[in-house]
């Protein structure tokens, strides 16, 4: 990058219609959008598969480990590109087919990936959910249930607050993942950092300072939630005695 | 557009079939390049001097703070930036992108290896360390006859999940025209319009591939601990 052009390339970084400034700070907004959208869906879906994994019924323990070792087993990519051409048109059928979306309905690629990468991290999150419940001394269920509680409370006042302190290392890596795995729906056409790294470099052909800027970008976004998680780690543990 | 198993069986299964040692060429070069690379990585991130470890420290951050797709794209358009139409006519070879797919991967996975090697390094027995100086071996004499084979065993696990990861990541090799088993689908599916037959064929070339390595993963990691087993059959 140390050419005599490297001035006026980030002046090209400017705001408005003559710089990429603002595409790529829209962008970046995007990406956070994205992921935040996708890790929240992600953790619903994993607490049910983490349920699922460590029920008693046996059909719903198979149903959690399909879910959990076909996702795992399969390139992000790929699953991004399955649920975007064939899962939406699928859904877009059944759901003009019942009756309740008209003819033209078309799912975004912005919700395709929200929705996509919600299911992916749903598997990966359900793993680490379910360490946090099986790290609980079993004693305590036991003597929650002794006094009477029932379930939804028992998780609500037992089990929940102590599997989020255990499984927070974990979280923080899987939102880690999930803001890289972000940059993977460009590829279906939904508008994120990187695509506007590739608009930007495209169109003036300085691939390596437009991509630089954009591996930057998100080098800056895993800094600031590294930094994050380390607080709410710290916050989570403060009643705890370090060994 | 429906699901056509007899099409997917007898057209897109094996052209797949077909691209699987690309993926696998792609898995392996890379396999191998970057651990051989994690190996100074993990050295120099470990060391005193700042010379060795704030470059180590930075590289490894960049490795695994920004996304794969990203490096992907700024070895393959960056790299192509970079070299002259002169060297491109001198390479021909060069014109491929799987050489710069391979590029992207090894060094990432020098990037994730690395660091999975400095923990194990650290996590080797201090007194082994200190009997091996004892017995008056050089410091490089001790790091590559006891810290380095104790560490590569302690990390074996964390490796095998890396090298299951970096299968999945060869997949992207795809998005820098690499005919690799999703870039045969992604072909197949452009030029056809079939989604399912070739998106859902992939999926399963793919849980084969995770399948069979995971089995030869667990091979390697036996027989490097063959001495232990009888050990860990006596404790427990």
């Amino acid at each position: 990058m140390a050419s005599k052009s490297d001035h006026s390339l980030w002046l090209d970084m400017a705001w408005g219609a003559e710089g990429w400034g603002d595409e790529f700070a829209y962008g970046l907004a995007l990406t956070v959008q994205i992921s935040l959208a996708g890790y929240a869906i992600g953790l619903a879906l994993g607490l049910l598969g983490a349920f699922a994994k460590l029920s008693g019924r046996p059909w719903l323990r198979f149903i959690g480990d399909s879910y959990t070792t076909t996702i795992r087993a399969l390139p992000e990519l790929l699953l991004i590109l399955l649920f975007y051409y064939a899962g939406t048109s699928a859904l877009e059928k059944l759901l003009v087919h019942a009756g309740v979306a008209s003819e033209d309905l078309q799912i975004s690629p912005f919700v395709a990936a929200i929705a996509s990468l919600g299911l992916i991290y749903g598997a990966y999150l359900a793993d680490v959910l379910r360490g946090g419940i099986q790290a609980i001394p079993p004693g305590q269920i036991e003597a929650a249930r002794a006094y009477g509680m029932h379930a939804p409370l028992r998780f609500r006042r037992i089990v929940f607050p102590q599997m989020i302190r255990y499984a927070i290392p974990g979280m923080g890596n899987q939102w880690l993942n999930i803001t890289k795995d972000s940059a993977l729906v460009s590829v279906i056409g939904a508008y994120e950092l990187l695509s506007a790294g590739r608009g930007a470099a495209t169109f003036t052909k300085e691939y390596i300072f437009y991509y630089s800027v954009t591996a930057l970008g998100f080098l800056g976004l895993t800094i600031v939630s590294m930094v994050v998680f380390v607080r709410i780690e710290r916050r989570a543990n403060r009643g705890v005695r370090r060994a | 557009m429906i699901f056509d198993i007899p099409y997917m069986v007898t057209i897109v299964l094996p052209a797949l079939l077909y691209a699987v040692p690309t993926s696998l060429l792609l898995l392996a070069s890379s396999a191998i390049i970057g651990n051989i690379l994690a190996v100074p990585v993990a050295a120099a991130r470990l060391s005193r001097n700042p010379l060795l470890w704030m470059p180590a420290y930075v590289f490894i951050l960049l490795m695994r703070g920004t996304p794969l797709l990203v490096q992907i794209y700024l070895v393959y358009y960056g790299l192509g930036q970079a070299l002259t139409p002169e060297i491109m006519r001198e390479f021909p070879f060069l014109r491929d992108g799987i050489w710069y797919a391979i590029f992207a991967l090894s060094i990432n996975t020098a990037g994730y290896s690395g660091e999975i090697l400095r923990g194990a390094i650290l996590a080797v027995p201090h007194g082994e360390i200190e009997a091996a100086r004892a017995f008056g071996m050089s410091r490089w004499v001790v790091f590559h006859r006891v810290t380095l084979p104790r560490a590569i065993r302690i990390c074996l696990p964390a490796m095998s999940s890396e090298m299951i990861l970096l299968l999945k990541a060869t997949a992207l090799a795809s998005t820098v025209t690499v005919y690799e088993v999703l870039g045969v689908a992604q072909a197949i599916r452009i030029e056809t319009y079939r989604v399912y037959d070739t998106l859902i064929g992939a999926a399963i070339v793919y849980i084969a591939m995770v399948f069979l390595l995971t089995r030869v993963l667990n091979r390697i990691e036996r027989y490097l601990n063959k001495d232990r087993q009888a050990m860990s059959a006596q404790a427990a």
